[in-house]
């Protein structure tokens, strides 16, 4: 096929959608760059000033703190929990069912859940039941009367709800990725001695680097989702401990703050698209 | 020959026992759903003995049963019958899906192929382009949104919602992911039997590519039957609010209410999750392809 005419294909088929991202996207992007450096009334140059605003704001610093912190310890964790379900799994030939069950979740729109977190976290709610239950029965400790939802507590409870939602997809990578290793490097390393854990250690976990950068990607772009339960479960001003980021920019747009707006749109945006240059880097520099 | 035997039935009970202790944790992940189903069948009463003491402050612990003491439809009817809002709602929720599904395919179809049929200098820069926006969360374009609807006059319409989802770069990801199975032997043999690009595309690349476009539809209405940020940010009439945005505004007071409409709304996601299972997870898989 020629090139210009190749060219010319793709040109037709992408137009669409280009056209479209360049006029909701890229373009008022671009705008919002422009605004970050204006003030937000009279849209008069500031410099630097949005920045220095932002930077110097007590909500923005402890939202970016809060989850930079949600982020670091989720997603470790998912991916942790994910492959202990996926190795064991990978063993059973009629996984189908039990992936459905760790998928489902996943389906289950988040204000329909809410209430039941709720019904669970509460001071009086299922988890204070069942460790008073628990304490009674040991005889280890009398009624728990924790507080979830107002207190530090509040994080864990985040945490949780986000491993209960993303599990099933990070089960199912995990499990595509180990079961495309094949079964002859599998059988050789059996020949050579290698146990169970010897197994996993030298012939799984290489091969599956691939996997695992997926499974970072696709948890990073959930864990922004993490504000719907964040909001529906504590409202727009909850504990500190999980005032996130996503906080601070709906707050901002509901008083209209679009300078400060705008800078914080940049400094993630930029952020983002470093950690993701950086992860696709090291990515690729094992590949190779 | 009978320690075989007895060895075989060793390793599918050792299996078994795997399978249930795999299972477990799945009832914690199913409470939920049973928690709703039983509740939408309790009474106001019934409801409010077992709940009230959420609210008086140290007395007591919150209650349940798997079997209501006197089940009834009631919630059910008045749901369905008595509250003319649930179902303006519900259709809110349904045409902007349906809508946001069907621009997706009509715009991120073609582009996928672009990307998947067609090597052109450039094209792997795009492609990058586009993983990122994919990628970026909808708080840091929420601005960049606002400005270009608030341009166009869209604010306060479904159409606010709907326009800038419809050109979202992730189904074109899964569609992709769907396009590059197909063997590249295949264009060049239709090419030299004189097919046009289209017809390649309608005839060779579409059914071919079937599982990506199913795999980003299944996905695709679960994350907008789901949809929350973008209603509420560009709606501000409570007439034009999808279900996702009603139901945190019913009150413990209705109780029976917001469990029945709870289950409700889940049952369209959950058919498309027992129907579109396979698609789902193949959607997951092709996410994960990497360029």
């Amino acid at each position: 096929m020629k090139k210009s005419k190749r060219r010319a294909a793709f040109a037709v088929f992408l137009a669409p959608s280009f056209c479209g991202l360049g006029i909701f996207v890229l373009l008022p992007f671009l705008d919002v760059v422009r605004r970050s450096f204006t003030t937000a009334v009279t849209g008069k140059f500031t410099g630097m000033g949005n920045y220095r605003m932002i930077f110097g704001n007590h909500a923005f610093l402890t939202a970016v703190k809060n989850t930079l912190r949600f982020t670091s310890v989720c997603i470790p964790l998912l991916v942790l929990i994910g492959f202990l379900i996926a190795m064991p799994l990978s063993k059973l030939k009629n996984a189908g069912l039990i992936k459905s069950v760790y998928l489902f979740p996943l389906a289950m729109p988040t204000a329909t859940i809410v209430m039941v977190w709720k019904m669970v976290f509460y001071k009086q709610g299922f988890l204070n039941l069942f460790l008073s239950k628990m304490g009674e029965w040991t005889g280890l400790w009398g009624e728990v009367h924790q507080d979830y939802l107002g207190t530090g507590a509040a994080f864990w409870v985040l945490v949780c709800s986000y491993i209960w939602k993303n599990a099933g997809y990070t089960i199912v990578l995990w499990l595509a990725g180990i079961l495309s290793i094949p079964r002859e490097l599998l059988e050789a390393a059996k020949v050579d001695g290698a146990g169970e854990l010897g197994q996993i250690r030298y012939v799984i976990l290489p091969n599956l680097k691939g996997t695992l950068y997926t499974i970072v990607i696709l948890s990073f772009l959930n864990s922004f989702k993490i504000y719907r339960e964040a909001y529906l479960v504590a409202g727009a001003y909850p504990n500190e401990s999980i005032y996130l980021l996503q906080h601070t920019f709906n707050n901002w747009f509901v008083n209209m703050e679009f300078d400060k707006m705008a800078a914080a749109a940049v400094c993630t945006g930029a952020f983002l698209l470093i950690a993701i240059l950086l992860l696709q880097r090291m990515w690729d520099r094992d590949e190779a | 020959m009978r320690t075989k035997f007895s060895f075989v039935k060793k390793k599918e009970l050792h299996k078994g026992i795997l399978a249930v202790i795999l299972l477990l944790p799945g009832i914690l992940v199913l409470m939920p759903v049973i928690l709703l189903f039983t509740g939408s069948f309790m009474d106001q009463y019934e409801l409010k003995e077992y709940l009230n003491s959420i609210f008086m402050d140290g007395i007591g612990y919150i209650g349940w049963k798997l079997m209501p003491d006197y089940p009834t439809f009631e919630n059910y009817k008045k749901l369905l019958f008595l509250s003319p809002q649930f179902f303006v709602l519900f259709w809110n929720s349904m045409k902007m899906t349906a809508c946001i599904l069907a621009g997706q395919l009509l715009i991120g179809v073609p582009a996928a192929w672009a990307f998947a049929a067609y090597r052109v200098r450039g094209g792997k820069g795009l492609f990058a382009l586009y993983v990122v926006l994919m990628l970026l969360p909808f708080q840091v374009t929420m601005l960049s949104s606002y400005l270009v609807l608030n341009r166009l006059s869209l604010l306060n319409t479904q159409i606010a919602v709907i326009l800038p989802a419809i050109f979202s770069t992730f189904p074109i990801f899964l569609v992709y992911g769907g396009f590059r199975g197909i063997p590249a032997q295949l264009f060049e043999a239709a090419r030299i039997d004189g097919a046009g690009e289209a017809v390649i595309f309608f005839k060779i690349g579409i059914p071919l590519g079937k599982s990506g476009i199913m795999s980003a539809m299944v996905l695709g209405f679960l994350e907008y039957w789901n949809m929350m940020e973008q209603p509420m940010a560009f709606l501000d009439e409570k007439s034009l609010w999808p279900l996702s945005l009603y139901l945190p505004e019913i009150t413990w007071a209705q109780a029976g209410h917001a469990f029945c409409a709870s289950f409700i709304t889940l049952i369209p996601a959950a058919f498309v999750f027992v129907m579109g299972q396979d698609y789902l997870e193949q959607g997951i898989i092709y996410s994960g392809l990497k360029e």
